[in-house]
């Protein structure tokens, strides 16, 4: 895998034509702080919302671009997985949701002290948005701030 | 997820960005990227098994530790 085999053609034919936007000036951030004394965030597009949050909206055009807050005392078992994609298998992700938002992983790197701290809120979205405009100029900047505001040294994104 | 991480880095916030495809990785260009071997839906490798999801993050994390200063980096994840 981490190549195209795993997808259906006309997947594969998206992935290779869809207009990807490139990141040009690509932006740096240098790492101000050792590991260990770093409080490291995570960035989800599984779309998991804690039950009480509205859930992520599966019929917006072009994809939801909104954002989910799942703060760090949250219990993984209890996210809600909205990801709208038949392109990949779900099974794993609603039976462990730490495979694509390790939450009690990050908090055992942070009692090992590999890890400064947890971040105290982290930020869930949707993935597969075809229209990521709204996500660029709107939502994405609201969610770094959130983890300005929460001094976060460092972002760990995963995909799923 | 890509254009997320540049929002961050562009707020003084360093990223990695895990990714399942080396091909969308190449064309977007995140500032620091760990390409990983598994299928979609498996981006830490195993539910249910700490231990494989911790080998990706340690993985993800040295990644902050490297002396780069610029991107973008891309590595391939070696278990």
């Amino acid at each position: 895998m981490g190549d195209l085999s795993e997808f259906p053609l006309k997947y594969k034919i998206f992935l290779r034509t869809y207009g990807w936007r490139r990141i040009d000036p690509v932006p740096w951030a240098d790492v101000q702080k050792p590991l260990a004394a770093s409080r490291v965030g995570l960035v989800s597009s599984a779309g998991f919302a804690l039950p009480d949050q509205e859930p992520f909206d599966e019929a917006y055009k072009g994809g939801d671009p909104s954002f989910r807050l799942i703060p760090h005392d949250s219990d993984p078992s209890t996210l809600v997985e909205h990801h709208k994609s038949d392109a990949f298998d779900h099974q794993g992700i609603r039976n462990d949701a730490n495979l694509a938002f390790p939450l009690d992983r990050m908090h055992e790197l942070a009692a090992s002290g590999r890890i400064g701290s947890v971040a105290p809120r982290h930020l869930s979205c949707m993935g597969s948005i075809t229209a990521p405009s709204r996500l660029i100029k709107q939502t994405a900047p609201e969610a770094a701030e959130v983890f300005v505001r929460d001094e976060v040294d460092l972002a760990l994104l995963v995909p799923v | 997820m890509s254009l997320v991480a540049a929002e961050l880095e562009r707020k003084g916030i360093p990223t990695v960005v895990l990714q399942l495809l080396r091909l969308i990785t190449e064309k977007v260009r995140p500032p620091r990227a760990l390409c990983l071997p598994f299928a979609h839906g498996y981006p830490l490798q195993a539910p249910h098994d700490p231990a494989a999801q911790r080998s990706v993050l340690e993985a993800a994390l040295c990644l902050f530790e490297r002396a780069d200063e610029s991107g973008p980096i891309v590595v391939d994840y070696e278990a």
